[in-house]
C-alpha cells in the first residue's frame, strides 16, 4: 500500500481517497465522511515527516472504518436507527492501534444494521451496491468496507465477521478479506453482535497488506479477556493457551470445555509440499458451477506447484448452520438488550410509561432482521427450551470444533468456496430469510470453530462477477495462512 | 394442628473491593455524586466488555472460607436478563450454573449449624428513586461486587433466622470483605418461609419476603409469616407461592407478584468472560489470609471473657482483633510465651488461654474487654473511635498500671478514654496518667513516711487511741488524713495496711 513519505504526502493520499469516495457516492458506501478530521491528521503526519520525525508503519494510509467500530470521529451507528445520534466517547482498541501507526480514517462504512445480514440490505441507510454490478448486492454485513476497497477508494477497510461478514462481501467484490482466529484481535469498542463468534478483520488488495495490518492490530488486550496472547508477531508459538479464551465462549459443552493440544498448533509450512483439504460435502449442485470450477482450477494450480490435494469428509459441518442460527441469535438478543432508549441513541417519543418506552423504542429503532434474531434468541434461551435448543447447539458446536481438529491432522489448510453463489441481485432474497441464511452455510462453521479464514480472489464468472474462495487454517495459523495464499495468486 | 416452619435465607453481601467487579472505577460511592462512579462498561456503552476484578475473587474465597465452604476451582459467569433502568446492560452478570463458593455451614452462637448450599459472585444493580411522574436513575452501585449466599432450609424459628443473619454479618465483617453497613444496604436478606404439619416429611408452599435490611426485620417478618401462614392453613386454604414485601412501619408482609407470572431470566453463559480456574495453591494462599472468626474467638476466650460480654464484642471485629493483638504481643508478658496449642488449621491457629498461661494475661484482657463494652461503646463517638483504636501496647500498659494498683478504677477509665481523645492520643497510658496526676503512690517506704507524719500530728492522737481501744471505724478517718497528706495519690488499701500494722 502507498504510505506517506517525502514524495507522496498524506494530505495527497487522503484528498484522493475523499475525492474517490465522493465520486462513488451513489454506491452508498459511507455512512459518514471524515473530511475535516482526516485532513487534519494528514497534515499532522506530513509535518512530522517534514521534520524528519519517526512516523508509523501506516503513516498517512487512508482507510475506511466499518460503522460498528467506536471512535469519537462521527456517530457510531452500526447502520441502526436505534444508535442514531450516538458519538462514542472512547476508541476501539483496533482503531487505536491502526491510528497509532498513522492510518487515517476517511469515512465510516455501511453495514447490515448491527451486522445482521449477508447483503447490506438490512441497513437503516439502504443497501450498498456491488462494485462490479450495481444491480447486485455488495454482500454483507461489511458491504460498505468491501466495496470501498474494491473500488480502490481506500487502501484497506476494517470489518467484523460473525458468520462470514468479511469473507462473503470480500468474495462478492474481488478483494482479500480475513477473519482471523477468534481472540486474535481485540473486540473492545466494537458493537457486539455475537460475543463468542465475533472477529475483527480487514479487507485489502494484497496478502502483504493483510499481513502488515494483522501485525499492527493483533494481540492481547486487557480490555478484552477473550483475546489470545500476542502470537501473531511471534515466529514460533511454542506456548498455546487457546483453551483460556476459547473454552469460555459459553457455547461449548459444559462438561468438556474445549482444550486444544499440539495438533491444533499452526503447522509450519516449511515443507515445500503443503496438503490442501477439499471438503467433499461442499462439492454438490447447490454450489454454483462456475465457483466449483474456480475451486478445481485452483487445486490444479496447487498441484502443479507440487502441493497435495486431500479430500476431506466433514459430516459434522452439516449441523453448523443450524447451530449457528441458535447460538448467534441467543447472543444477539442478549447483546442488544442494552439498546433501550434510556441512556443513549434513539428514544421513541410519547411513551406513556416505562414498558411503552422500551417497546416503542425497540420497535421503531430495530430493523426487521434485528427483531427476527432477537425473537429467535429469546425463544431458544427461554426456560424449558434452553436444553432443547441452546445447549444442543452448544454440543453441536463442540462436534464442529473437533471436526476441524481432525481435519487439520490430515491437511495443512482447507480450500472451500466462501458462498454457494456469486453476488445476487438486490431484493432477490430480502423476503426469504432462510434463503439468505443459506448464503452462510460455508462461512459459519469457521466462526463456530474459531479458526481463521481468508477470502482470496479467484477469477470472475462469465458475466464478470468476482469469485472468491476461502483458505482455512487451524487456530493461530493466521500468519502462515496469509503467506500461503500467495501460492494461489495468478495473473488475471 | 401444630406447624413447623422451614426457612431458607438468601443474603446479598456488597464486597468492599477498591474497584468494581467488571471495571476499574471506584467501588466506594459513599458520599459521592450520583452517577459519578460509572465506567463505560458499567454504563453499557456499545462494544464494552467486562473485565474481571481479581480482588473480588480473593474476597469471595475469604468469604467462602469464613463460612467453612468449599471453594470451587472452576467457576464461571452467566447472564440473567431483564429490562429495567437499574440494569444498563439489560442483564446481570451472575454465576447461575457454576458458582465459586460451594457447600459449607455457619455455626450460630447457640451451636446450631446452618448449612450453606452455595454462594456466587455477581454484579449489583443501580438504584432508582421514584417521584410522582418521573424516576431518577443512579448507576453508582452498578456492578459493585456482590456475593449471594444461599442457605439450606435448615432454619426453623424466627430467632434462628435472626441469629443466622447476624452471624453472617459478623463473619463477613471479620473476614473483612464488606463494610457491613446495613442501613446503606451493604447486606440484604431474602427469606423463604413455609409451614408443614409437624411430622410431615414434605415441605409446604413457600412465600419469599424480599429485601430485608436488618436482623430485627428478618425476625419480625418471619414471626409475621408464621402467624399468617398458620391462619391460612388453619382456615383450610392454601399458601400461595409468591414474593412478599415487608413494611417495617406496619409490621406486615404484603403480596407483590406471584411466581406464576415470574420473569423468565433467559440465563445464558457469559461469552465475554473466560471461566475462573483457581489453582489449589492460590486457594490455599487466599484462605490463609482469613483472620480469626467469631467461632474461633468463642473457643479462644471461653474461659477468659464472659459469654455475654464476648457476644457484644463479637459485633465489633476491630475490638476483637485488638484484644487478640494484646494477647499476642508477648514481649509485654515476659515469661509467658508458653507453647500455643493449635485449635484449627494453620491459617487460623491460635492459642487457648490455658492454666499454664498467666492469669495476668487473662485479667488484662478481661479489664480491657470490660472497658470496651462499658466505657467505649457507651461513648457517643464510639463508631469513630473504632476505626482508630489505641495500640495494643498502650492498652497493655494501661491494664498493667491498673493491675499494679497504680490507677484506681476511676482513673483507669479516665486514662482509657484519653487514649482515644484527640489531645493525648499517642502519648501512652503512663504519660497520660502522669499528665492527669492520677498515679497512686504505692511506694511503701514513701507511704510509711507520710503515715508516720500523720500519726505524729496532734489532731490524730484521739483517733489512734480510739482505734487501739477497738473502735474499728475510725481507721477510715486516719486513711483519709493520709490521703489528704499525699494529695490523693496514695493507694488507700496500702495505706490502711500500713496503719493497721503501726497501730497494732
Amino acid at each position: 500500500m502507498k504510505i506517506a513519505n517525502k514524495k507522496v504526502t498524506a494530505e495527497r493520499l487522503v484528498k484522493d481517497a475523499l475525492a474517490k469516495a465522493k465520486h462513488f457516492a451513489d454506491y452508498n458506501i459511507f455512512t459518514y465522511l471524515n473530511e475535516e478530521g482526516a485532513l487534519k491528521r494528514a497534515r499532522e503526519i506530513d509535518a512530522r515527516i517534514a521534520r524528519g520525525e519517526k512516523v508509523g508503519r501506516l503513516a498517512g494510509v487512508p482507510y475506511a472504518l466499518k460503522d460498528n467500530f467506536l471512535s469519537p470521529e462521527g456517530e457510531t451507528t452500526a447502520s441502526a436507527h436505534i444508535l442514531q445520534g450516538f458519538t462514542a466517547p472512547i476508541t476501539a482498541t483496533a482503531v487505536k492501534k491502526l491510528e497509532d501507526e498513522g492510518a487515517i480514517m476517511i469515512g465510516r462504512t455501511n453495514l447490515d444494521a448491527f451486522a445482521h445480514g449477508s447483503s447490506t440490505e438490512n441497513s437503516y441507510f439502504g443497501p450498498t451496491l456491488n462494485a462490479y454490478d450495481r444491480e447486485r448486492v455488495a454482500g454483507g454485513s461489511s458491504g460498505g468496507s468491501a466495496v470501498a476497497v474494491a473500488l480502490d477508494i481506500v487502501e484497506f477497510a476494517t470489518g467484523t465477521d460473525t458468520g462470514g461478514s468479511i469473507r462473503q462481501p470480500a468474495s462478492f467484490n474481488g478483494v482479500y478479506g480475513l477473519k482471523p482466529t477468534y481472540g486474535c484481535v481485540s473486540r473492545y469498542g466494537v458493537v457486539a453482535m455475537a460475543s463468542s463468534t465475533d472477529c475483527i478483520g480487514f479487507f485489502t488488495k494484497t496478502p502483504e497488506d493483510m499481513d502488515l495490518l494483522m501485525s499492527v492490530a493483533s494481540g492481547r488486550d486487557p480490555k478484552d479477556l477473550t483475546t489470545l496472547d500476542d502470537y501473531y508477531n511471534v515466529s514460533s508459538n511454542a506456548e498455546s493457551d487457546d483453551s483460556r479464551a476459547f473454552a469460555t465462549t459459553g457455547a461449548i459443552d459444559e462438561a468438556s470445555p474445549v482444550t486444544t493440544g499440539a495438533s491444533e498448533e499452526a503447522n509450519e509450512a516449511s515443507d515445500s509440499c503443503v496438503r490442501i483439504g477439499i471438503i467433499k460435502e461442499f462439492d454438490n449442485d447447490s454450489v454454483d458451477k462456475e465457483i466449483r470450477n474456480a475451486l478445481k482450477h485452483k487445486c490444479e494450480l496447487l498441484k502443479s506447484k507440487g502441493h497435495e490435494i486431500v479430500e476431506l469428509e466433514m459430516p459434522a459441518l452439516k449441523y453448523a448452520l443450524a447451530a449457528y442460527y441458535i447460538i448467534v441469535p441467543a447472543e444477539v438478543a442478549s447483546n442488544l438488550s442494552r439498546y433501550d432508549g434510556v441512556r443513549y441513541g434513539f428514544r421513541s417519543e410519547n411513551s406513556e410509561d416505562l414498558d411503552a418506552l422500551y417497546s416503542n423504542t425497540r420497535d421503531e429503532g430495530f430493523m426487521p432482521e434485528n427483531k427476527r434474531r432477537i425473537m429467535i434468541g429469546n425463544f431458544v434461551l427461554s426456560s424449558g427450551f434452553y436444553d432443547a435448543y441452546f445447549l444442543k447447539a452448544a454440543k453441536a458446536r463442540t462436534l464442529i470444533v473437533k471436526e476441524y481438529e481432525k481435519a487439520f491432522k490430515q491437511c495443512d489448510y482447507i480450500l472451500t468456496p466462501v458462498a454457494p453463489n456469486p453476488a445476487f441481485k438486490l431484493g432477490e432474497k430480502v423476503n426469504d430469510p432462510v434463503a439468505m441464511y443459506l448464503e452462510d452455510v460455508m462461512s459459519v462453521p469457521l466462526n463456530l470453530a474459531g479458526v481463521p479464514g481468508l477470502t482470496i480472489p479467484a477469477g470472475k464468472t462469465k458475466t464478470g462477477l468476482p469469485i472468491g474462495l476461502q483458505l482455512v487454517g487451524p487456530r493461530r495459523s493466521d500468519k502462515s495462512l496469509i503467506e500461503f495464499s500467495k501460492e494461489l495468486q495468478e495473473d488475471d | 394442628m401444630k406447624y413447623v416452619p422451614t426457612i431458607g435465607i438468601e443474603c446479598h453481601v456488597q464486597l468492599c473491593t477498591k474497584t468494581k467487579l467488571f471495571s476499574e472505577v471506584d467501588n466506594d460511592a459513599r458520599g459521592k455524586e450520583p452517577n459519578s462512579c460509572v465506567s463505560p462498561v458499567d454504563y453499557a456503552l456499545p462494544g464494552m466488555l467486562p473485565r474481571l476484578n481479581g480482588e473480588a475473587i480473593r474476597y469471595a474465597i475469604r468469604a467462602g472460607r469464613a463460612m467453612n465452604c468449599k471453594i470451587n476451582a472452576f467457576s464461571r459467569f452467566d447472564r440473567k436478563h431483564y429490562f429495567y433502568p437499574d440494569s444498563p446492560k439489560g442483564y446481570q452478570i451472575t454465576q447461575f450454573y457454576a458458582p465459586i463458593i460451594g457447600e459449607g455451614y455457619v455455626e450460630l452462637p447457640s451451636g446450631t449449624k446452618i448449612r450453606i448450599e452455595h454462594a456466587h459472585l455477581e454484579g449489583d444493580a443501580g438504584k432508582l428513586t421514584h417521584f410522582s411522574d418521573y424516576s431518577l436513575v443512579d448507576l453508582n452501585r452498578v456492578d459493585t461486587p456482590l456475593i449471594e449466599i444461599v442457605s439450606m432450609p435448615d432454619i426453623h424459628s424466627a430467632k434462628d433466622a435472626h441469629d443466622y443473619c447476624k452471624e453472617l454479618w459478623r463473619l463477613m465483617r471479620f473476614a473483612g470483605v464488606t463494610y457491613g453497613d446495613l442501613y446503606n444496604g451493604n447486606m440484604r436478606f431474602d427469606v423463604n418461609i413455609s409451614l408443614a404439619p409437624e411430622g410431615s416429611s414434605e415441605l409446604g408452599t413457600r412465600a419469599e419476603v424480599k429485601n430485608l435490611n436488618s436482623f430485627r426485620s428478618v425476625e419480625r417478618a418471619v414471626e409475621y409469616e408464621i402467624k399468617r401462614q398458620t391462619r391460612v392453613l388453619e382456615s383450610g386454604k392454601k399458601v400461595v407461592q409468591e414474593t412478599r414485601g415487608w413494611s417495617d412501619a406496619d409490621g406486615k408482609t404484603t403480596g407483590q407478584r406471584s411466581k406464576e407470572e415470574a420473569k423468565d431470566y433467559r440465563y445464558m453463559p457469559e461469552p465475554d468472560l473466560p471461566p475462573i480456574n483457581l489453582s489449589a495453591e492460590f486457594i490455599k494462599t487466599e484462605s490463609a489470609k482469613l483472620p480469626l472468626m467469631p467461632s474461633d474467638y468463642r473457643v479462644k476466650f471461653k474461659d477468659t471473657i464472659k459469654a455475654d460480654i464476648l457476644e457484644i464484642l463479637l459485633d465489633y471485629p476491630e475490638l476483637m482483633n485488638k484484644l487478640n493483638e494484646m494477647d499476642q504481643s508477648e514481649h509485654d508478658f515476659p515469661g509467658h510465651a508458653s507453647p500455643r496449642p493449635v485449635v484449627t488449621g494453620e491459617a487460623r491457629s491460635f492459642s487457648v488461654v490455658t492454666s499454664e498461661r498467666s492469669r495476668k494475661v487473662c485479667s488484662r484482657l478481661v479489664l480491657i474487654a470490660n472497658l470496651f463494652t462499658s466505657v467505649l461503646l457507651a461513648e457517643e463517638k464510639s463508631a469513630e473511635y473504632l476505626n482508630d483504636l489505641p495500640s495494643a501496647k498502650d492498652l497493655n500498659e494501661l491494664a498493667e498500671m491498673n493491675e499494679k494498683k497504680e490507677l484506681s478504677s476511676t482513673a483507669t477509665k479516665e486514662v482509657f478514654l484519653r487514649l482515644f481523645g484527640p489531645q493525648m492520643k499517642g502519648h501512652g497510658a503512663r504519660q497520660i496518667a502522669k499528665e492527669l496526676g492520677v498515679i497512686q503512690e504505692n511506694d511503701l517506704g514513701a507511704l510509711e513516711k507520710i503515715v508516720d507524719a500523720v500519726l505524729a500530728k496532734p489532731e490524730t492522737q484521739k483517733a489512734q487511741a480510739d482505734f487501739k481501744a477497738g473502735e474499728e471505724k475510725v481507721i477510715g478517718f486516719l486513711v483519709g488524713q493520709v490521703m489528704k497528706e499525699s494529695k490523693g495519690k496514695a493507694n488507700p488499701s496500702a495505706v490502711q495496711e500500713i496503719l493497721r500494722e503501726k497501730l497494732s
